[in-house]
């Protein structure tokens, strides 16, 4: 075989994968492009035998989505993704220099208990605390969901993080201690700025695990502080299969995460990885 | 008493006295090396141990909340109806089946797209950013879209395009409820696969790779001998945290079968849902919680067994 023809069939051979991967990603992203389009039908275009492939985009599920007072679903989401993310990070950046850079003893101990919480199943403690957030009248709140976002998070936080930590030189941390920095200095002005995209990746994976949420939501909340996973289903049961608005409420419900992912793809593998790439 | 001995003592009193404060000092030193830390396991083993044991102290117990006065100390009875329960086995096995269904495609899935993906051709960004939305998305959303958008039997496109094929239509969720339910988490979890996978294929070497064609290695040789052994712990990281979190799937169960019909797809936490927030029954809930994490944790520290020898965390 000339070199010419190999060449040739190596290219043929790629353009064959190339077609392949870009089938599979179509047939991967079209769900999420059916339900997009769906938001801009009216409902009879919506849910009709045959499908409807063309039609005049409309916005009105959109406004009976936003109108139906829906603001307060998405603050409550907002503060429990926001806050929760933020505990997750002051007390997980401590926790993983104490395991990374002068580590304590026993740190596969601990880390062992960490990750071994992510693998206490979540209905295995909801009955005590739906018990005891109704005892101490927190039902229904929206900081109960914060506390229990951030402990959700922070095992798999710490991890991440920790592996983040073990990347940084040990010259520059000896340095900064040989110039008289404290804990809190160090971690200020050397440590932090120095892990910062693992810290930004943490804190995606902790805002995307937050964010879609539903089980404590559905079981803990009602009215007050109820959030938008569970306005998602309340407009599923309420009203009937409206699909089109159903899609377009699902629709808004996905895209905070869905364009952050998009926008943050390095960190979110970064983040996935454990930092495990080097 | 000479003075020599008096020296001596003088001597050991004060080695003594120097070794107490070094152990003060290194006690201080492992409380310094300890408070970072501490924040993060007191809150952990409060919000996550203690409704453990009080879930256990409740197993003990017979409670029905639609019954207020009923609140009795009753054993193990509440295990002895698990060991009966035929509905519990077979949510438990449905679990075990939703799980390693779902983990196992997913990761094949995953590192076949990881490798097409690992490789240059025209779109290549375009094409990963569509793969990785269906982890993206809210689970809640895609379970609406998977039941009513997709496998609805009336106008859901799935049957419509097996329509084109002359093939009728399914009603999917009623009658293959397990297999409806892994189609949405299997398409919900191969990207998260892939991008682990992905993660691990360009994180390997460069200069091994050119080694192993240079000593004339072809592709399934290096794929076999290099490339899969360096993706061992991708693969395990992946397994492992695919396993602790779709074991939990409930968004998908809840909205896409109601774990029906009958009790046919129920998982495990659905079921314990249906007992504590539809049966109200708190004390039969609270013990099968408590063997789902009895036969978690032995599942489990085999697992981190693994993973820990794959990440080798030194002490």
């Amino acid at each position: 075989m000339s070199d010419v023809t190999r060449a040739y069939r190596r290219r043929a051979g790629g353009g064959v994968l190339t077609t392949l991967t870009w089938l599979l990603a179509l047939a991967f992203f079209f769900p999420v492009a059916w339900m997009a389009a769906t938001a801009f039908k009216q409902e009879s275009q919506a849910a009709s035998d045959p499908p409807t492939w063309f039609f005049t985009p409309t916005l009105d599920q959109f406004r009976a989505v936003l109108e139906g007072g829906s603001m307060v679903y998405v603050g409550n989401s907002v503060i429990a993704t926001g806050v929760s993310t933020v505990l997750v990070l002051l007390l997980g950046i401590p926790a993983a220099y104490a395991l990374s850079i002068r580590p304590v003893e026993k740190v596969s101990d601990v880390l062992f208990f960490f990750i071994s919480t992510k693998m206490l199943p979540v209905v295995a403690v909801i009955v005590p605390i739906y018990v005891v957030a109704g005892q101490l009248r927190v039902l229904d709140n929206i900081w109960t969901l914060v506390v229990l976002y951030t402990a959700m998070n922070l095992p798999i936080a710490v991890w991440m993080m920790r592996s983040f930590f073990l990347e940084v030189p040990g010259e520059v941390l000896e340095a900064a201690s040989v110039d008289g920095a404290g804990l809190m200095r160090t971690l200020r002005s050397v440590l932090i700025p120095m892990v910062a995209p693992g810290i930004a990746a943490t804190a995606l994976i902790c805002v995307i695990f937050a964010w879609n949420e539903f089980f404590f939501a559905l079981n803990l909340t009602a009215s007050q502080a109820a959030t938008v996973p569970v306005l998602i289903v309340s407009t599923m049961t309420s009203e009937g299969l409206f699909l089109a608005r159903l899609s377009a409420a699902a629709l808004l419900a996905s895209l905070p995460v869905i364009i952050a992912g998009w926008v943050a793809q390095k960190q979110l593998v970064r983040g996935l990885s454990m930092g495990a790439i080097k | 008493m000479s003075t020599s001995t008096i020296g001596r003592l003088e001597g050991s009193r004060r080695a003594a006295r120097k070794a107490a404060s070094e152990r003060a000092t290194s006690r201080a030193e492992g409380w310094r090396r300890r408070a970072p830390l501490l924040p993060a396991l007191i809150f952990t083993v409060i919000v996550t141990q203690l409704p453990f044991l009080v879930t256990i102290w409740y197993s003990l117990r017979s409670q029905n909340l639609l019954r207020p006065g009923e609140d009795l100390f009753v054993g193990l009875s509440n295990y002895l109806d698990i060991a009966q329960d035929s509905t519990f086995r077979q949510t438990a096995l449905n679990s075990v089946v939703i799980t390693l269904g779902c983990v196992l495609v997913a990761m094949v899935l995953g590192i076949v797209l990881a490798l097409l993906l690992d490789r240059p051709f025209f779109g290549r960004s375009v094409a990963r950013t569509m793969l990785i939305t269906p982890f993206l998305v809210m689970p809640v959303a895609t379970s609406v879209l998977w039941s009513i958008a997709l496998l609805n039997p009336t106008y859901g496109l799935f049957n419509w395009t097996l329509g084109l094929f002359g093939i009728e239509a399914i009603d999917w969720t009623s009658t293959y409820p397990i297999v409806a339910i892994l189609m949405a988490l299997v398409w919900q979890w191969t990207p998260f696969m892939m991008l682990l996978v992905l993660a691990g294929l360009q994180a390997q070497p460069k200069d091994v790779l050119e080694a192993a064609a240079v000593d004339g290695a072809g592709p399934w040789r290096v794929w076999t001998s290099i490339t899969l052994p360096h993706l061992r712990r991708y693969i395990e990281l992946g397994v492992l945290l695919g396993v602790i979190y779709v074991v939990n799937t409930f968004d998908q169960i809840y909205l896409m079968t109601a774990g029906g019909p009958g009790t046919a797809s129920a998982n495990l936490p659905f079921y314990i849902y249906q007992r504590a927030f539809l049966g109200f029954d708190i004390g039969q809930a609270a013990a099968m919680g408590v063997v789902v994490v009895i036969a978690t944790i032995i599942v489990a520290s085999a697992a981190l067994r693994l993973i820990f020898r794959s990440f080798e965390v030194k002490e």
